[in-house]
């Protein structure tokens, strides 16, 4: 059986996310909350006029269980500094088990993205209930600082250079390997 | 698409690729001579002696097909690629090399500088006082001698020239690439873009899954070589990790009809974007224990995460390769 285009075969197109120096860098973090705990939280501090660090951007899910790591991975690929997951407290969910699921995967997925040279502290996870606005706002400001601190995520080739990779004609910019190699001929194995 | 004068002319080309997929279509044996007898082969270059040149010399357009397989590495092969691209009216990526980046896209996890270091002076089989390394020219008795430029960063086919279908697997299934010659020789064109193989999971094609359970817990994952292995229940339910849930299917479960986990080689279905997070996602659900520690210790029997969910896709992954500082 054969099917649709399938989108492994051309790389999906980027954002050109623009690049902002590290005076003015405003992180951009990509929140995602579920529709019954965390995103109430954050409705209640937007209803009590609380003020949060605005760089959290919300994205409404239904359960924490429902975040694919797909999601996450599209947001650093996209241009996210950070991103943050929110569920309802172990117990609480609407669903019963998903915030255990998001918990398992956001353990995995933090390794991963620490294997491919993301800091740990760019995905956070955190346990919010409706009621508990306050500490949204302390979380948000939270990383909002940390990630700040961390500076913009530069991911080294961003997918719109691939097509036009640069430098492939270079020698090894190492001062190191190349030091006393560089300067005698070299005999090509 | 016009139709060129005598038979139609294929070509066969290897980038950055082990020899595996040229292996694959020899295995085709008697089944490939059908084939074989009805197109005109204009390049192969393991088994026939056609140059660069024979190719330029052709017009553009004048190949029907050509058939890469590999990942794309040096200025050499996005070369040759974008040279095939340009005289065939298709392009179809064959293997997983060519689709995803493969297990050369592993290197993306270092730069041509750390590849270098690995392959040229620091391996424990290389022998190197000199430490001599790949100069792009160089001047030996006389001669002026170049090499291929070494990119950083690994890619994928589709990501340095347009390509028209992918053949995927590592090295793709016999039946897998009869089914995809079959189709693209019936005359009617699946939309561009389309992965020749079945849109479907491996666990489908497994003749365990009866034995797969609906509700998995795992509380611990263990390797290949740690344990015997039961030869006819689910891999997943023994606690290893088979990637066949979030695998295309084609290959008739090859990997665990040989009592050995999927390891993802025929990448994601249609609907993934990335395979190794879907991946991840899958295979994390079904850890056992509510709490950090709990779920780590699990975790802890993954040694190697990205060349575990990335072993095959890392350079098509919506992150492409390691972030280096
Ligand atoms: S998880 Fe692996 S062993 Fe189990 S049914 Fe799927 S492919 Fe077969
Ligand atoms: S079982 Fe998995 S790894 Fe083995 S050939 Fe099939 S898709 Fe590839
Ligand atoms: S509904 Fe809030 S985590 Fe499931």
């Amino acid at each position: 059986m054969l099917e649709q285009a399938d989108s492994t075969v051309q790389a999906p197109q980027a954002d050109l996310t623009s690049q902002t120096s590290a005076e003015d860098f405003e992180p951009r973090i990509v929140a995602l909350f579920c529709n019954w705990c965390t995103y109430m939280a954050a409705d209640l501090a937007g209803t009590s006029r609380m003020r949060y660090a605005p760089n959290v951007r919300v994205v409404r899910v239904m359960c924490s269980g429902r975040i694919d790591p797909q999601f996450v991975m599209h947001a650093f690929a996209r241009g996210a500094d950070g991103v943050l997951i929110g569920g309802c407290h172990p117990g609480d969910c609407h669903y019963q088990e998903g915030n255990y699921k998001a918990l398992r995967r956001f353990r995995l997925l933090r390794r991963v993205i620490e294997s491919l040279g993301i800091e740990r502290e760019r995905l956070r996870l955190e346990w919010i209930s409706a009621s508990e606005a306050d500490r949204l706002r302390k979380v948000a400001d939270e990383m909002a600082a940390d990630i700040r601190a961390l500076g913009p995520l530069q991911l080294s080739i961003p997918a719109e250079e691939f097509r036009n990779a640069e430098g492939a004609g270079a020698e090894i910019p190492s001062p190191e390997i190349a030091g006393e190699t560089a300067a005698k001929e070299v005999a090509v194995p | 698409m016009t139709k060129p004068e005598g038979k139609p002319k294929v070509a066969f080309y290897w980038c950055a690729s082990c020899g595996g997929c040229e292996e694959a279509v020899v295995d085709l044996a008697e089944g490939i001579l059908d084939v074989v007898g009805a197109v005109d082969i204009v390049m192969w270059p393991v088994a026939l002696d056609f140059k660069r040149a024979d190719i330029e010399a052709m017009p553009d357009g004048s190949i029907l097909a050509s058939f890469i397989n590999g990942a794309i590495r040096t200025t050499e092969q996005e070369e040759m690629a974008s040279l095939l691209r340009r005289k065939s009216q298709l392009v179809i990526a064959f293997g997983a090399c060519s689709q995803l980046g493969g297990i050369p896209g592993l290197a993306n996890l270092y730069d041509r500088e750390g590849v270098y270091r690995a392959a040229y002076l620091e391996s424990p089989s290389t022998e190197n006082p000199e430490g001599t390394l790949p100069r792009l020219r160089s001047r030996e008795n006389g001669y002026d001698l170049s090499l291929p430029g070494f990119y950083d960063t690994v890619r994928a086919l589709g990501q340095v020239i347009d390509v028209d279908y992918a053949i995927p697997g590592c090295a793709p299934h016999p039946k897998v690439i009869q089914a995809a010659v079959a189709t693209l020789l019936s005359g009617e064109l699946p939309p561009k873009g389309t992965v020749l193989a079945p849109d479907q999971a491996v666990c489908e094609e497994c003749p365990r899954r009866e034995s797969k359970p609906l509700d998995l817990s795992i509380s611990e994952f263990k390797r290949p070589h740690e344990v015997i292995i039961d030869e006819e229940t689910c891999l997943l339910a023994q606690g290893l990790l088979c990637l066949g849930p979030a695998t295309r299917a084609g290959c008739d479960a090859a990997c665990v009809c040989g009592n050995m986990p999927c390891s993802g080689c025929s990448g994601p279905t249609s609907r993934v974007l990335d395979h190794g997070a879907k991946a991840i996602s899958g295979i994390a659900s079904l850890i056992g224990g509510d709490d950090e520690e709990a779920i780590d210790s699990v975790l802890d029997g993954i040694p190697d995460p990205v060349g575990t969910f990335y072993r095959y896709g890392l350079p098509a992954s919506l992150l492409r390769r390691k972030t280096l500082s």
